[in-house]
């Protein structure tokens, strides 16, 4: 008897080890990669942890910010005004918001390139032709794509609010060179980006709080639903399955118990 | 090997002339199987779901992927965003990738602490050992596909390897490439090599699976079967048990790609490849971290490319370095202290691999890689010589029935094993 469970406490102890290792390596390796100098705040998100999901009125309310106010310099190339649908916005509103963009089309029957109003199947367009475009306009910084940048940085829903009300006056103001900016959230501190927001910055369309800390919320919502617009069916479709797997493991079990009472008695 | 007796017609008809329903019968129903395995002989069973699971979501990746530096990175997000289920079926592959490692892992430390790898099952280990090597291979190109940052990086660092072979190195990393950097030959490539390589992980499974069938699997006590009662039929009482097995893989896997599907990822690869630009860290996948720290451990260039699949290639040759007799951990109180030491040993390498190469962490990866060798070429090889074993029970079922059979050494070491 205490060998068997001796046995087993070594068998356990073999998985464990190589599972704890493994988490181990993977937890630090994000962290390393955020550099130093960063002051990252730990914001509580309506779309963190299993249960999470986006707050339609917050996401249409950042999409607001982004139009106003991020997108005169930073593109949103992987989403579709069809993708709006998400926000809460009907077929109708979606069309509208559509129209209020032009995009390149063509060639047409002439061979000519023209531009039209976007539709629901078009992409948001970027405020820039190309990179070299973005750079040149931005004192030789490129604004990134927004669409992935909530999963393309470490711990990003955190850091991107972090980075949006992190504009402080340099310790020592002669340490800011002209054209970068003094963030708290930004490694190294030096950023090319102005400030975007200062709070009371747009009108809200359904009215709501302006500070900075409630459109940074907003929009920093907005950009991680840009990024994984299917989250709310993953962890939907993940308590699902979740549930059927914890059935299947008590069912597996038990018909394994049954199959081995004989093995079992006969070792007792 | 009695044929069995099959009641339908058409099952009778064709096994008459093709017996692949008596194949069947012998290697998966009644196929002898030691009756004191644990769960960590689930493990082989769970590796080869993950590799299913890899080959049937890649097939269908690969049908909206495209495999061309312009559009690579787009396809993939077209695949997560606009293909029916896309994201769920490149979530699966890209943390399947991990959980294969994972269980595959967790199968080789079973594989040293029983001695698995100990005669007559010395080709079954060194296949395995090649099943590792194709996996690297494959994982190393896969990560490649979908051309954000680190992708791209770590193409361009790890295909440099090549260039520290003496004389003709800087020809071998442009014949990889297919130019002159990592470009959209060398993409093209990495696809078609991704898509080849698994079913070349299933041929040598099969080879894999042919070695262990010819003796059977080895087990806890890591003694040779000694009759009919030793063993149970592998059909219903393993079958049951991988069945369990795999429920409880599934939920762990399941709860990563429906909750945590990146927490394993780099973010940086969800930045487009950028040539141009360096990211500050290159660091490999989690399961390439230990033989990163051991490369980067030694200073000459040459010298840890070596190092680096030296540490594979002394897996190839372990059954002639430990060449005692007795197979099961438990049974060798100095071997199962130095096996928690390497499995330590291996853990702390792939901390050390994930750490910049710098200050402490390089003297600590430094000693880190000679410990590792030196447990393979010292420790073990001197231990065969001079360890004192316990006395191995007289057979499986001895201690498992627990009968009047218990002999005095093995009672006297139940009390020491408490």
């Amino acid at each position: 008897m205490f060998k068997r469970i001796n046995q087993t406490i070594c068998a356990g102890g073999i998985a464990m080890l190589a599972c704890v290792g493994v988490m181990a390596t993977a937890a630090i390796t994000p962290a390393m990669a955020a550099g130093g100098g960063g002051d990252i705040k730990d914001h509580e998100w309506t779309f963190d942890g299993p249960f999470g999901y986006f707050d339609k009125a917050s996401l249409q309310r950042g999409f607001q910010v982004y139009r106003e106010v991020c997108s005169s310099c930073h593109g949103l190339e992987y989403i579709a005004f069809r993708n709006f649908a998400d926000l809460g916005y009907s077929e109708g509103e979606i069309k509208a918001i559509a129209a209020e963009y032009e995009v390149m089309d063509g060639p047409d029957e002439e061979g000519e390139m023209f531009t039209r109003n976007a539709i629901p199947a078009d992409r948001v367009p970027s405020p820039y032709a190309n990179q070299n475009a973005a750079r040149a306009s931005n004192g030789g910084a490129y604004p990134p794509d927004l669409s992935l940048i909530a999963k393309a940085r470490p711990n990003g829903a955190n850091y991107l609010y972090s980075l949006l009300v992190g504009y402080k006056d340099a310790p020592h103001s002669d340490e800011v060179p002209d054209g970068m900016y003094y963030n708290t959230a930004y490694s190294g501190n030096l950023i090319a980006m102005p400030q975007p927001l200062y709070g009371d910055d747009i009108e809200l369309a359904g009215g709501g709080d302006t500070s900075i800390e409630a459109l940074s919320e907003d929009v920093v919502t907005f950009l991680a639903w840009a990024a994984e617009p299917e989250m709310e069916t993953r962890k939907r479709t993940g308590i699902a399955v979740m549930l059927f797997l914890f059935v299947m493991c008590f069912v597996s079990y038990g018909s394994m118990r049954y199959i081995w009472a004989d093995i079992k008695k006969s070792k007792a | 090997m009695s044929s069995p007796e099959f009641k339908n017609p058409v099952v009778k008809w064709i096994d008459h002339r093709l017996p692949v329903f008596s194949f069947m019968h012998h290697e998966l129903h009644e196929y002898p199987t030691p009756r004191n395995l644990s769960y960590l002989w689930n493990l082989g069973s769970l590796a080869g779901l993950a590799l299913v699971t890899m080959i049937v979501t890649g097939i269908i990746l690969a049908m909206h992927y495209t495999p061309h530096v312009d559009h690579a990175f787009e396809s993939v997000e077209r695949i997560m965003r606009d293909v029916n289920h896309g994201w769920l079926i490149r979530y699966i592959h890209m943390n399947g990738a991990s959980f294969f490692f994972i269980v595959v892992y967790i199968h080789i430390f079973r594989g040293l602490y029983y001695g698995s790898y100990k005669a007559p099952r010395e080709l079954l280990w060194i296949l395995g050992v090649l099943i590792l090597l194709l996996m690297m291979a494959t994982a190393f190109m896969g990560y490649v596909l979908p051309w954000g940052q680190m992708s791209f990086w770590g193409a361009t660092v790890i295909t440099n390897l090549f260039s520290a072979i003496p004389w003709i190195g800087d020809s071998i990393v442009v014949w990889l490439w297919g130019g002159f950097s990592v470009d959209n030959p060398t993409l093209s490539r990495f696809f078609a090599l991704h898509y080849l390589m698994p079913f070349l992980i299933v041929g040598v499974v099969i080879l894999h699976i042919i070695a262990l069938h010819r003796f059977g699997s080895n087990n806890p006590l890591g003694i040779d079967v000694s009759g009919k009662q030793d063993t149970i039929p592998f059909h219903p009482y393993y079958t049951s048990k991988d069945l369990f097995g795999a429920m409880v893989f599934l939920t762990i896997f399941a709860s990563a790609i429906f909750f945590y599907p990146n927490f394993l990822g780099h973010p940086d690869n969800y930045i487009p490849a950028n040539p141009l630009q360096t990211p500050a860290h290159i660091v490999p996948e989690w399961y390439f971290l230990p033989f990163y720290a051991i490369l980067r451990a030694i200073p000459d260039k040459l010298g840890g490319v070596l190092m680096m699949f030296g540490a594979i290639a002394v897996l190839f040759v372990l059954p002639w370095l430990d060449r005692s007799p007795v197979r099961s951990g438990r049974f060798r109180p100095l071997f199962k202290m130095f096996f928690w030491v390497l499995l330590a040993d291996c853990v702390l390498l792939g901390y050390l691999g994930g750490k910049p190469a710098e200050g402490i962490y390089v003297m600590l990866s430094r000693l880190a890689t000679a410990y590792y060798f030196i447990h393979f070429l010292v420790i073990l090889p001197l231990l065969s010589v001079v360890e004192k074993t316990r006395p191995l029970p007289q057979s499986i079922s001895t201690p498992v029935t627990g009968g009047g059979m218990v002999s005095a050494p093995a009672a006297k070491r139940g009390k020491a094993d408490v």
